[in-house]
């Protein structure tokens, strides 16, 4: 099977493994399936209902058809609370003014219509100094600096 | 109140970048209309019909003078002199420039103010009890909870791109002055065996479908405030509809899951996020809580007002609340002189209302819903010395609760999406009472106008409200009669057949004429409404 990473120029990860080599499958096929280990999350599934099935999972990609439905956030930080270490992946119509956002509910690898450029996303991911609250991130929230 | 430490300050001077450099992108051509609408939108950037309207926040209506001034400046060196008071108690700009709107909100932050998230479809400014820390009968300062969820709500990384905009209120007394449960989040902070907690409303609001807040939960412990609204929040993000704009308030998702479904999947949620951090440490809310104590209220200030001058002993009866310190009121500046414009206030008027602030209630002062001005803590001795101050400069009109006392949405004058206009029908309606003397034997009455279905004049909510509506391209006004946003919460009703601009201003003094006929001793127009119904405001209407 073809390496999709090789060919994708868009794709950013900010991740250390290497990218799974199949494409998604799925929610529903791949609760049916048991040989899959890449499955896109659409803004109408629930994401929940992978949870049980989190150790097979090496990908998720969560698809945000419009940049405007922002489901996709909360799909993203309920897997991670669940202890989803592997990739999670946004795709679909991802912007920079999104990125932020998205990499404190947990998303490692953008693979957006429109491909980022480099400056902007790196201008977009240094923008906040600070937090307010904690997320599926590492980062301290003020909070916690506040009364360190 | 409260103050920036210096992370809240690095958070809107980062904001400021940010939207200097979107509004740059913009400008070149980089970022298409449809691209830079959503990302203006949350820093409170409308394209209004004539010009660009900034929205800017007020975190739960409380300003100091510094603050006041910062306001006045902006009207001068970005707008035409003038701004408007709005019932999020935020103020508006009616004509600004994309190029400066940076600047603007860099203005703003050097007196720590912004924009943040006074638009969109994500958590709006936190609004308030405006007597809160003043008030006789609250519980508790309210303010200090808005703080923490107004911090918890900023750049909030999963709901910055929810079904619709969301708006929270708090209040911490059983009198409700901040239409509490016609928010997506009312939260009242109460007492259950001498422990505080937070009582949640969720699911109410005005818009084309109005609804009143179902209560959901009726304590929630301090430390899991910001965390239960959290739950709410999610549920709402993963189920509240996105196929229908009309549709995607969580008014409509508690609606069609019924409100126990809704609560326990915010149960569920909420178990599962307790062990997730997301609860700041109780020394916040202690901490933020310092930033409210009372002022050094003087002990044993005069009770006494010298009352012998007429006009002035009106104003005290009409614009001033009881105050929980001896020798102290709140007094309000009313914004609705009549013939205004409810809620516009020029640059010269905020300017003076800040130096008053400063000089009577302890720097302080707040934006009320009903778009008006209040001093929360200013002593009873000088009262005389305020009111002299305010009437010199045209606001020292004394209709606070009366008809005259409008609540107007900017409507067709001002807003893209209005049918109608509102703001001649708020002037004709205050001209025409004051001008046939009505006023002072109407007593309370609250008359709310909208110009189209999104009510944001809250007219649903008004004894007396009116909506504008595009009739085959004429203007038409829809009267409706027995709302309340206050704790005695109710929607009003539409009387019948819409009235043009001349009928509504009649419509709505054969209306008031009903309840000086009809009322028993000290019924106000809504109790009188509500015991004899809709029928005889009908007859006398339409008959």
């Amino acid at each position: 099977m073809a390496d999709l990473s090789s060919e994708n120029d868009t794709l950013i990860r900010y991740r250390e493994d290497d990218p799974v080599d199949h494409a998604a499958v799925t929610v529903d096929s791949f609760l049916d399936q048991s040989s899959a280990s890449a499955v896109r999350v659409e803004p109408g599934d629930d994401a929940r209902e992978l949870i049980p099935h989190l150790e097979r999972l090496a990908l998720v990609e969560v698809n945000f058809p419009a940049f405007g439905d922002g489901r996709g956030y909360s799909s993203a930080r309920l897997l991670r609370e669940a202890g989803y270490k592997g990739e999670l992946r946004a795709v679909g119509d991802v912007l920079v003014d999104q990125v932020a956002y998205m990499r404190r509910c947990g998303f490692d690898a953008f693979d957006p219509d429109a491909p980022l450029s480099e400056s902007d996303l790196e201008t977009a991911l240094s923008r906040w100094p600070e937090v307010y609250q904690s997320a599926a991130d590492a980062r301290t929230p003020i909070w916690s600096k506040r009364h360190a | 109140m409260y103050l920036y430490d210096q992370y809240d300050q690095q958070m809107v001077d980062a904001r400021v970048a940010e939207f200097r450099d979107q509004a740059k992108r913009r400008l070149d051509g980089k970022l298409t209309e449809d691209q830079f609408k959503p990302l203006r939108l949350m820093n409170g950037l409308y394209l209004q019909l004539h010009a660009y309207m900034l929205r800017v926040a007020i975190p739960y209506g409380t300003l100091n003078s510094r603050q006041m001034h910062a306001l006045a400046d902006i009207a001068d060196k970005y707008d035409r002199g003038y701004g408007h008071f709005t019932t999020r108690q935020n103020i508006q700009y009616n004509w600004i420039k994309l190029e400066e709107a940076a600047d603007i909100l860099a203005d703003l932050a050097k007196v720590e103010m912004h924009a943040i998230q006074t638009s969109g479809n994500c958590i709006r400014n936190i609004s308030s009890d405006h007597f809160a820390g003043a008030a006789k009968d609250e519980l508790v300062d309210p303010r200090p909870y808005a703080e923490l969820l107004r911090q918890w709500s900023s750049f909030h990384p999963e709901f910055s791109y929810l079904p619709r905009k969301f708006k929270i209120a708090v209040i911490a007394s059983d009198t409700d002055r901040a239409a509490m449960r016609l928010h997506d989040i009312g939260i009242q902070i109460v007492e259950q065996d001498g422990e505080l907690g937070a009582a949640f409303y969720v699911g109410g609001g005005m818009g084309r479908t109005p609804m009143i807040a179902p209560c959901i939960k009726d304590f929630v412990p301090l430390d899991r405030l910001v965390t239960y609204a959290e739950a709410c929040l999610r549920v709402y993000n993963r189920y509240g509809r996105r196929d229908n704009k009309y549709k995607a308030r969580i008014k409509i998702l508690v609606h069609e899951m019924g409100s126990e479904e809704y609560t326990k999947a915010v149960d569920e949620e909420f178990a599962r996020m307790l062990d997730e951090g997301i609860e700041p440490p109780f020394a916040e809310l202690e901490r933020i809580r310092t930033f409210f104590q009372d002022p050094a209220f003087e002990a044993g200030a005069s009770e006494e007002i010298d009352r012998s001058d007429p006009d002035f002993a009106l104003w005290v009866d009409r614009n001033t609340v009881a105050h929980k310190a001896p020798g102290y009121v709140s007094a309000v500046i009313s914004l609705k002189p009549v013939g205004g414009i409810p809620g516009d206030a020029t640059s010269e008027q905020m300017r003076l209302m800040a130096d008053l602030a400063k000089q009577f209630s302890f720097d302080e002062c707040r934006v009320m819903h009903t778009q008006n001005i209040v001093l929360p803590h200013v002593r009873k001795a000088d009262l005389h010395a305020l009111w002299t101050a305010l009437d010199g400069a045209g606001l020292g009109s004394p209709n606070l609760d009366t008809v005259e006392d409008i609540i107007a949405c900017p409507g067709l004058d001002y807003c893209s999406l209005a049918n109608a206009r509102s703001i001649p029908v708020a002037q004709k309606i205050s001209e025409r009472f004051a001008a046939n003397g009505k006023t002072a034997e109407l007593g309370q009455l609250k008359l709310k106008i909208s110009g189209c279905i999104n009510a944001c004049g809250h007219h649903h909510a008004g004894h007396i409200g009116i909506l504008g509506v595009d009739k085959k391209g004429v203007e038409n006004y829809q009267l409706l009669l027995g709302g309340s946003e206050a704790e005695d919460v109710s929607l009003a009703k539409i009387t019948g057949p819409g009235f043009d601009e001349a009928g509504i201003v009649d419509a709505v003094e054969t209306a008031a004429d009903v309840y000086l006929r009809e009322r028993q001793d000290g019924e106000r127009f809504l109790d009188t409404y509500r015991r004899i119904g809709m029928t005889p405001f009908k007859e006398a209407l339409y008959g």
